[in-house]
């Protein structure tokens, strides 16, 4: 049966406009225009978004887990990546 | 009563809404998949929501101070004026999906009409359900082409589908003195280019799905004038068994 079963999906909603699409969950469907329309019905009946894509998940890489290590520890200790020893001027807000 | 043809229009409007709104409640649980089963349920929400709206106007008309609750849940079988269609079992996902097709078909260009009602709460009313129904629509249309055009099984059960309600189609059209009455009156717009839309509509969808419409031309009326199938009964017990045994009670 498990050839039979339909891909499975990613969504992803824009809750509102100038913010990105978020990662909001995944479901089955038998093609895009259903997947679509299915994550309208699941994810934003709460108004929850006001625009959605889907991407089929086989499509979606990622990286090796096992890598983990190698990946990211090595950015944890390079503080001075992080822009934090500019003096912000007084008069400049929200930064 | 202030106007007893807009009264009955509306109920008929109404009672359309809330018996295909709580056959499609019957599927909650028990959906084919999960996303499925949502969209059923949103969808038998938004008709029951309209059917609020138009009965409690519908009240508003009657002026014997009654309310969608008590228009809704508490008349007698054969004071419901909803078209058969709508009452019909639900039987397997695709004859659910393809009484809702027919009857989306012919919800959305009324709708698209009633919104120039003369009537301002009529058009306020249809103007908020036109764009439930136009998704309510595209979701029924999306389903019959997948499953006419699918497998042999799915295709020969929705074709089974379409000639078993075909029948009752004919009855979404009927028309009497209520109709020409409000269209004397002006409140309701020009209606007569419904049928052509409708049958557009199917006609393009079938199409793509694959699907043949049935030679056999029988119709099934009744509905309209408070004639109800054999399962009405059934219907409404579940439907108003709170009501009726816990009356005015409030959720």
């Amino acid at each position: 049966m498990a050839t039979q079963e339909w891909p499975l999906w990613e969504v992803f909603i824009r809750s509102k406009q100038g913010l990105n699409h978020k990662h909001v969950g995944s479901l089955r469907a038998s093609d895009a225009t259903m997947a679509i329309d299915n994550a309208r019905d699941v994810y934003t009946r709460r108004s929850e978004g006001i625009s959605i894509w889907v991407v089929e998940s086989n499509y979606v890489h990622a990286n090796d887990p096992a890598d983990a290590d190698s990946f990211f520890e090595p950015s944890d200790t390079k503080i001075y990546r992080h822009p934090t020893f500019y003096e912000v001027h007084e008069d400049i807000k929200h930064m | 009563m202030k106007n007893e043809a807009l009264f009955r229009y509306l109920l008929r409007l109404g009672d359309d809404s809330l018996i295909l709104g709580q056959r499609l409640a019957e599927w909650c649980g028990h959906g084919p998949i999960l996303e499925e089963d949502i969209a059923m349920t949103n969808i038998s929400l938004d008709l029951i929501g309209q059917a609020m709206n138009i009965l409690d106007y519908a009240g508003v008309i009657e002026d014997k101070g009654r309310d969608c609750d008590k228009l809704g849940l508490l008349r007698l079988e054969k004071e419901y004026t909803n078209v058969l269609l709508v009452e019909q079992l639900n039987g397997d996902f695709g004859d659910t999906l393809m009484r809702q097709f027919l009857f989306d078909a012919f919800r959305k260009p009324l709708y698209e009409r009633l919104v120039h009602s003369t009537d301002k709460q009529l058009a306020a009313i249809a103007d908020k359900s036109l764009k439930e129904t136009r998704y309510h629509l595209k979701h029924s249309s999306e389903w019959v082409i997948r499953l006419g055009d699918g497998t042999e099984e799915s295709h020969s059960r929705i074709q089974n589908s379409l000639d078993n309600l075909w029948r009752y189609a004919d009855e979404l059209f009927y028309s009497d003195a209520v109709d020409s009455e409000l269209t004397a009156s002006g409140i309701l717009p020009d209606l007569s280019g419904i049928r052509a839309e409708w049958d557009s509509t199917i006609n393009v969808v079938f199409q793509q799905a694959t699907l043949e419409i049935p030679a056999n031309n029988w119709k099934f009326g009744g509905g309209r004038l408070g004639r109800h199938s054999e399962y009405f009964g059934h219907l409404l017990s579940e439907l108003q068994y709170m009501q009726r045994a816990y009356p005015n009670m409030k959720w």
